[in-house]
């Protein structure tokens, strides 16, 4: 192995040059302010770096291998912690937070290693370990908050669950090495997996990564964990692990169980209108925002799995294109509920009543970022609700779809009550006018040129589907 | 010695360890009894690799490496699990599950 080949690790080792130079500064300078910036400036070169062409590749005996799609979803990935670090520069400069600054971008930036090795992983001790390494740092993250007792509460609720999660994954794996004898994605894509004990080992498989992705048997965390984490956190949590979550959960899909594609073709159909229907359903009675879109993001979730289930490139370039703009979407509202949680504690959708008049500006990106949610057609959610609908109905799924088309009526709903209380609620005593950071601006104007653009460019499309048959 | 123990055995044990660890995990009021309930898991899953790998492939070790990985992740797990614990503690001054329940619906 030459010393070049190494290069195609470029995004991993990158993260950890970047992970190693935060943890120096962190030990030679008592100026916590001087490490934020230090950190996003890092990041945002780590992310630049991250988009020149690089070759595709196999490393390690195929442990680990790289092609341009994975290194498209590392890259959108690179994107929405970027944006997120922006979001967060004004929160972790609150008080309580003072002396713990550079814990939070190390724990950060270690997940997201992990989450880069989950979706290059070629064998399952590779994947196990990414997953790991993405998972417990987030634990750690959500209990942040040493002050409040929901964080605390948050931590043990997302560590345990979690770790039942992989421990019914792992069972499914060890009993998928009993059958074929290998560990390697490549001879378990070669392998016929029909038994009924394959059956069983994938849907215990399925149940773990299910857990991440907040799948609805498995959701019954995140709610919670939303609620009680940093919120900033949990925007990660929904926004960022999510996404690699689903990058990975597709590609294992098509490549390691491509065997047994109608038998998960199944699963998957029921699941997803399951989830879409929870998550909506458990929606509408929210009060916390937080928790609103905990749910909010359950029902996405089950939107995604639409795309998942057309089983071809085209449904994987709709699954990466929405994840895309599900990541602007979604860091967008998040972006708004935090700047208002950090300038006034409130986080209450009954607080936001009024919130036009005092604060315009959030309130036109936090209905922007709901609208693409729900998917209103000038923004960027409604054309990748489009492109998802139309890779289930490529497979002829159009029962699901004419489902998910109720769904996303009946999120445009509760989505509206939001919308509604900012525009046209009264308030006597609405939040104040305040002026948002400027790390915060930059954060959540990069939210609105991609939900805008990205909609609109349709080459963003075409440069995905491009890279989606080759795996 | 060990050509007359069949495989099944093991897998009856690593069987009976992984529900038992689940219905551990659902019943147990204690956090701490819920994370041996989650050890109790991970090492039926680590029987099932090192038993499938001495039976069934003896060739190659794949097997046996999953069930150190695991040895040693779990061991990172618990750590974080328990300092957050030790944080629930704080805060709550108990360990109950029943008592840790701030959040609801």
């Amino acid at each position: 192995m030459r010393l070049e080949s190494f290069l195609l690790m470029r995004h991993e080792i990158l993260l950890t040059v970047a992970l190693l130079i935060i943890l120096i500064a962190e030990l030679s300078t008592e100026n916590k302010k001087k490490i934020s910036n230090l950190s996003v400036i890092l990041f945002l070169g780590v992310t630049v770096i991250g988009f020149l062409p690089v070759p595709e590749g196999l490393l390690f005996g195929e442990m680990y291998r790289t092609s341009h799609l994975i290194v498209l979803m590392k890259n959108i990935l690179n994107i929405g912690t970027l944006i997120l670090f922006f979001q967060s520069a004004e929160w972790i400069k609150q008080t309580e937070y003072k002396n713990k600054v550079s814990e939070f971008y190390m724990l950060i930036l270690s997940t997201l290693i992990g989450m880069n090795f989950m979706i290059s992983s070629g064998h399952f001790i590779m994947f196990y370990i990414g997953l790991e390494l993405a998972t417990i740092p987030i634990a750690a993250l959500a209990a942040y908050d040493r002050l409040k007792n929901i964080s605390a509460e948050a931590g043990i609720k997302l560590i345990l669950s979690s770790a039942l999660s992989t421990g019914i994954m792992l069972y499914g794996i060890s009993m998928l090495y009993g059958t074929v004898g290998s560990l390697y994605f490549s001879d378990m894509a070669g392998a016929n997996l029909n038994t009924p004990l394959q059956t069983l080992a994938f849907i215990f498989f399925f149940a773990g990564m299910g857990f991440k992705i907040s799948l609805v048997p498995f959701h019954l965390w995140t709610a919670d964990v939303y609620e009680g984490a940093p919120i900033n956190v949990s925007s990660y949590l929904s926004v960022i692990s999510k996404g690699a979550a689903v990058f990975t959960l597709t590609i294992i899909l098509y490549t390691v169980f491509y065997s047994i594609m109608p038998m998960w073709k199944n699963l998957l159909y029921v699941v997803a209108i399951l989830t879409m229907t929870v998550g909506n359903l458990f929606a509408l009675r929210q009060q916390n925002l937080k928790r609103f879109l905990a749910f909010s993001s359950v029902a996405q979730a089950g939107f995604i799995l639409l795309g998942i289930i057309d089983g071809s490139g085209l449904g994987m370039a709709s699954v990466v294109y929405f994840v895309l703009i599900y990541i602007f979407t979604n860091l967008g509202a998040f972006g708004v509920v935090s700047a208002i949680s950090v300038a006034s504690g409130k986080e209450h959708i009954d607080d936001y009543n009024g919130l036009y008049k005092t604060n315009p500006k959030l309130s036109l990106l936090l209905m922007l970022a709901l609208f693409s949610l729900a998917g209103i057609p000038p923004v960027a959610g409604f054309f990748g609700k489009f492109f998802l609908f139309t890779a289930a109905a490529h497979s002829g799924y159009f029962w699901l779809v004419f489902i998910a088309v109720i769904n996303a009526t009946i999120s445009l709903y509760y989505y509206l009550l939001v919308v509604k209380a900012m525009f046209i609620n009264k308030n006597e005593n609405p939040i104040a006018y305040f002026k948002s950071a400027f790390t915060t601006k930059v954060g959540l104007l990069l939210c609105v040129f991609g939900i805008f653009a990205i909609g609109l460019l349709s080459p963003v499309y075409e440069f995905i589907r491009m890279f989606s048959n080759i795996l | 010695m060990l050509s007359q123990i069949p495989l099944s055995y093991f897998l009856i044990v690593s069987t009976l360890m992984f529900f038992i660890g689940v219905y551990g995990f659902l019943t147990r009021k204690n956090l701490i009894t819920i994370l041996m309930s989650v050890e109790l898991i991970l090492n039926s899953v680590n029987i099932n690799f090192v038993a499938f790998n001495r039976y069934l492939y003896p060739e190659q070790l794949q097997g046996h490496f999953f069930a150190l990985f695991v040895i040693a992740v779990a061991a990172a797990e618990a750590a974080v699990a328990i300092a957050i614990i030790i944080s629930v503690y704080r805060k709550f001054m108990n360990i109950d599950v029943e008592r840790v329940d701030t959040m609801k619906h």
